[in-house]
């Protein structure tokens, strides 16, 4: 239920006209320094979501270099 | 060094600040793709996958930071230029170049042989890079106008009536975004290496 009510409300906040307005003021105010701040955001979140997907590429080598080893014990 | 204050030139106030984050995201765009397209030809002389892997890695990476680049671009011109995108020669150039990698990866997916994936994504790739520097760099300066700087009529942040503080952050910024490029691409260039070694090892 609480999370229900959450989600109209964030719902109502990013199509309502409140936020959109607030949201253009804030990059307009002191010398539009939160574009620079959002631009910075973009680059992290970039960089951030291919690392992630790079450590999922490196969790199945990691699981082929195991399996290996595992097979290599039971021989021996 | 935080607190040296850039000019904050006419319209682009604070924002010009996105020089040392928008501009490096394309530098290091052009030297990935430049590293790939050296491998490529590399791999097709010498027929050896290590080329291939650095070549595909490094595109893959350079595609990351291209996206970046149209992206930081595109926000940043919503708050200066008053739209996401604007119909110039330098951003749809931009575009058309970043899809031509794109389509190099998903070539590279749509092969399954190992030996003829390689010397067809050499082939593009070796392709692919001129005409990259022709749609997002040449055309764009050749232009009649255009409004992005260094393009067209527009001129680049060199000719700003720049106090040095804004070149101080800058060469350093270019420096480290594409090292943080290569770092990224030489995690994936290793990982490959070790699975690569794990299949000949089974054979």
């Amino acid at each position: 239920m609480k999370i229900r009510s959450l989600l109209s409300l964030s719902l109502t906040l990013l199509t309502g006209q409140t936020f959109a307005q607030t949201k253009e003021n804030l990059f307009y105010s002191n010398g539009k320094i939160y574009v620079v701040v959002a631009v910075i955001s973009i680059i992290f979140t970039g960089i951030v979501t291919y690392l992630i997907l790079l450590d999922r590429r490196l969790k199945r080598t990691e699981k082929e270099l195991r399996d290996k080893f595992d097979k290599k014990g039971s021989k021996d | 060094m935080l607190f040296i204050n850039p000019n904050n030139l006419l319209f682009l106030d604070e924002t010009v600040r996105n020089l040392n984050f928008h501009v490096p995201m394309w530098f290091t765009m052009i030297s990935l793709l430049f590293i790939s397209c050296i491998n490529s030809i590399l791999y097709l002389r010498t027929n050896k996958i290590k080329y291939d892997i650095i070549a595909s890695r490094s595109a893959e990476v350079a595609v990351l930071f291209g996206l970046m680049g149209l992206a930081t671009g595109s926000f940043w011109a919503r708050f200066s230029w008053g739209d996401w995108w604007t119909d110039d020669y330098k951003l749809n150039g931009a575009a058309i170049g970043e899809l031509m990698y794109l389509a190099y990866l998903i070539l590279r997916n749509s092969v399954e042989d190992p030996g003829k994936r390689a010397r067809l994504s050499s082939v593009y790739s070796i392709m692919a890079f001129p005409l990259f520097l022709v749609f997002a760099w040449i055309l764009p300066k050749m232009a009649a106008n255009s409004m992005h700087p260094g393009s067209g009529d527009t001129v680049g942040f060199n000719q700003y009536p720049l106090n040095n503080n804004l070149r101080m952050t800058f060469y350093p910024a270019v420096l480290g975004w594409i090292l943080m490029g290569w770092w990224i691409t030489s995690l994936q260039i290793r990982n490959k290496y070790i699975t690569l070694k794990l299949e000949s090892d089974e054979d």
